[in-house]
């Protein structure tokens, strides 16, 4: 079926039938024709964002909390360029979004017009794909085209820039059916290099699963096979930060999160394994830390939908290409049909080599006195909330690395966190996204005071759609994770790493019409987080921790996995000039 | 993404071992990259190689199937082995890419680049220049009684060869097209 329709029309129309619900946006002249549909309609609901950059990252909590794309919309010029940081985020992420952004007419376009700005050009490093649509009847298509784009394959944002004579002008409009695309990313692995690693997973003596984000990008379905496969081979698992929850933390197999930040047996157990066998993980420098000393002994294996991740930073001897369920579901087929065979011998010697290092307790610490410690805080946080339906944003700093050592994940897409670009300010507009999604869940918003104030307008967000999400302040007076660097790199000298001048959080709440609670007391905590949780409403919990307060354990940057720094004491010179170059 | 078939087991090493011989030897490799014809494809597929940091030795464009709406784009780049690697992966990511062959290492293939040379002169530097020509099959497409410009169509190393050799007959100016590439015998792509 044909219709006729204005673009602006087609625009809500085409989001209509690719099942969005809610669209994350700010107004301008340049997207008011598609604003008067919205307002015309019932189907999709709009969040009045209060910073184009909060659209972003609202969408992006949106969809990582639900696996479906998430949408904003913005004006063109300063709305589109607010944009820029979203995008980049979500495409280092792989966050599927799809970003509408209005343009000037298109015989404006190149006229210096008002609020013009280049957007495609801007935003074409920053996107998986884009669109500047200058004829209407190819509006529909392209909207159509954007989803699919978005979603498949390995995900990512993309943008279509939409002139405002497009936006007025009657076109046909084309179902979501006529979309016609040769994009079409390889999902099913090479079932020969699959034999091949169900092969040596039979005699590996020391394997590892090492996990990431292309787990939770895979869907619910790659989690539960993952599961599957870690229990049946009782192979030990660890995940990178954006791997969260693909396995339980719960799970007696779980090493921990690996990488700088990463627990010790995690890291030592990749060090040391002779099977690596790395799903949807992408050997970023967080992880491999020196890459001529990273897991020098082992055979490794890549399942990744991207080729260009593949051989990039690491060679492997067993390159997949593909989507983590396909591959996931045909190895474990494959290995079950071999017998279900693995060294029973050289696995028990090897677990019990790991749990000499878990020994080491290397998260352990002790909370004595009244001032707070972070990871005190965090545990609180965590022993308190985990029986919740509960989803975990955070902001960019010691306090993100904290959370994800300190709080169990124990299913997919429940863990928001800006990990390739570490946008300070993700964190707040995110868990917007992420309640707006789950209205009745208890989001819960991790945050550095420092970054919690990059994106502290969207508390007026919360308040208007009455979004109860919690920012859990770690406040430490300090941009925490520069002031760890300037101590180890830096002669101490504390460049501008300190937060002056810090707002009264609990007035500031008040301000906004939130609840606001502090706390400075470690006798004290409980009730505060208590009270935060109950509260039916957003609610800004001032968290007074310990200021000098350092993540460990640590890989400094420009060393291996088993040089890695365990405690304050053994911090001097860690970092050597050559790791000082590296960030 | 579906233009690049990664070979399996493409190395029987680890990492480590590999590092080391992970070869330093830069080798110049042409790309035939088969694309949708839409506005931004040459953006993205240059943004490419200046946003990853790759070198771009030479780069034609044009359309070969109006209906189609495809074009070719032929690249010579020059990298370490696994630099090139990355760049075809990378190539192979681009939404509106549809092929990308590696004509270096997929066979013979033929190179052809023309260029207009113009050469001012007069008296035996005007004979030597229209002699060499002849030795080079350029043609003289416009000619004054003091210059010429010549037609030249050939490999890079060619085209090269013969504007040294026009340099001391009065070089003035050249123009070139930059590589066109195709794959030897029945294969072919696009
Ligand atoms: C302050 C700070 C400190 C950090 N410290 C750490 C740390 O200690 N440890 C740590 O782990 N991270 C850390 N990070 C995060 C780090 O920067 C990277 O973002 C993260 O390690 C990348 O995770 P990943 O490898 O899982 O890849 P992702 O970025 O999640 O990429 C996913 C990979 O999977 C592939 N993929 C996507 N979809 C599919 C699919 N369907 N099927 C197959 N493959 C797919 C993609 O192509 C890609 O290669 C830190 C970040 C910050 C800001
Ligand atoms: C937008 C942005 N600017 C700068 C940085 C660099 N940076 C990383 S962590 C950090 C400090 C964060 O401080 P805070 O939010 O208080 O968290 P803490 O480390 O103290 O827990 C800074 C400035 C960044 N990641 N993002």
């Amino acid at each position: 079926m044909t219709r006729q329709m204005t673009g602006a029309k087609m625009v809500v129309q085409a989001l209509i039938d690719q099942g969005v619900e809610v669209v994350f946006g700010y107004p301008g002249g340049a997207v008011l024709p598609i604003y008067d549909e919205i307002f015309q309609q019932n189907h999709i609901k709009h969040v009045l964002v209060r910073h184009e950059q909060g659209a972003v990252h609202a969408a992006e909590g949106y969809a990582r909390s639900t696996g479906k794309p998430g949408v904003a919309l913005v004006t063109s010029g300063p709305g589109a360029t607010n944009a820029v940081t979203g995008l980049t985020d979500a495409l280092m992420d792989s966050i599927p979004l799809v970003v509408l952004t209005g343009q000037v007419p298109t015989f404006m376009i190149g006229s210096d017009a008002f609020q013009e700005a280049d957007t495609v050009g801007i935003t074409r490093p920053c996107t998986k794909h884009n669109w500047l649509v200058k004829d209407t009847d190819k509006l529909a298509p392209t909207l159509h085209e954007a989803f699919h784009i978005a979603t498949s394959g390995r995900p990512g944002p993309v943008l279509i820039d939409i002139p405002k004579d497009i936006q007025f002008a009657n076109g046909t409009y084309a179902d979501k059916a006529k979309r016609r695309s040769h994009y079409s990313p390889q999902v099913k692995g090479d079932i020969e290099t699959i034999q091949e690693l169900a092969r040596a997973m039979e005699t590996a003596k020391r394997p590892i699963f090492y996990t990431g984000g292309g787990v939770i990008n895979s869907g619910p379905g790659a989690s539960q096979l993952l599961r599957e496969l870690v229990e049946a081979t009782g192979f030990p698992i660890t995940s990178t930060l954006m791997g969260l929850g693909c396995y339980p933390a719960s799970g007696d197999k779980w090493l921990g999160m690996l990488g700088m930040h990463g627990t010790y047996e995690a890291n030592l157990a990749m060090h040391d394994c002779d099977l690596m066998i790395n799903v949807g993980a992408r050997f970023d420098d967080r992880i491999t830390g020196r890459v001529d000393a990273f897991s020098p002994k082992s055979k490794k294996a890549h399942i990744d939908i991207d080729a260009s991740s593949i051989n990039k930073v690491i060679r492997v001897d067993m390159p997949i290409l593909g989507d983590v369920a396909h591959v996931l579901e045909d190895l474990l087929k494959v290995w079950k049909a071999n017998g279900r065979k693995t060294d029973k011998d050289g696995l028990s010697k090897w677990w019990k080599k790991i749990e000499g290092w878990r020994a080491e307790d290397c998260l352990g610490f002790e909370q004595t006195g009244p001032v707070i410690r972070p990871q005190h805080a965090i545990s609180r946080l965590e022993a308190l909330t985990k029986d919740h339906d509960r989803y975990i944003t955070t902001e960019v700093g010691q306090h993100q690395m904290w959370a994800a050592q300190y709080m169990g994940f124990e299913a997919p897409n429940r863990w928001m966190t800006s990990g390739g670009l570490g946008t300070m300010g993700y964190g707040v507009p995110a868990s917007i996204g992420v309640q707006m999604a789950h209205p009745d869940a208890l989001v819960i918003n991790v945050a550095g005071e420092a970054s919690w104030m990059m994106n502290m307008q969207e508390m007026g967000t919360a308040m208007q759609y009455r979004l109860p999400v919690k920012q859990f302040i770690l406040n430490n007076e300090r941009l925490g994770m520069v002031r760890q660097w300037q101590e180890l790199l830096h002669g101490e000298r504390y460049s501008s790493s300190w937060s002056e001048a810090l707002p009264d959080f609990v007035k500031l709440a008040e301000a906004f019409g939130a609840k606001g609670i502090k706390v400075d007391d470690a006798a004290d905590l409980d009730e505060a987080i208590a009270e935060m949780i109950a509260y039916d409403g957003p609610v800004i919990l001032d968290c007074l921790v310990e200021k000098h307060e350092n993540c460990f354990p640590m890989i400094p940057s420009g060393k291996g996995h088993n040089e890695m720094l365990l405690a304050n004491a053994k911090t001097q010179g860690a970092i050597t000039a050559t790791g000082a170059v590296l960030v | 993404m579906a233009a690049l078939k990664i070979k399996k087991g493409a190395t029987s090493h680890s990492a480590y071992d590999l590092r080391s011989h992970f070869s330093d030897v830069i080798e110049r490799h042409t790309l035939a990259v088969i694309v949708e014809n839409e506005p931004g494809v040459l953006a993205r597929v240059i943004g490419l190689f200046s946003g990853r940091g790759y070198n771009i030795e030479s780069l034609t464009v044009a359309e070969i199937d109006h209906e189609g709406h495809r074009s070719r784009i032929t690249i010579v780049t020059s990298g370490t082995p696994q630099v090139i690697v990355q760049i075809k992966a990378q190539l192979g990511r681009i939404v509106p890419v549809h092929e990308v062959h590696d004509l270096t290492v997929e066979g013979a293939s033929v190179e052809r680049e023309l260029a207009l040379l113009k050469v001012r002169g007069q008296g035996d530097h005007r004979v030597e220049a229209l002699r060499l020509a002849d030795i080079f099959r350029a043609s003289v497409v416009d000619s004054t009684l003091e210059s010429f410009v010549f037609e030249i169509t050939g490999t890079p190393e060619k085209i090269d060869a013969f504007a040294d050799l026009m340099r001391p007959l009065g070089l003035q100016e050249v123009a070139r097209t930059g590589v066109a590439a195709l794959a030897r015998g029945e294969v072919a792509h696009g």
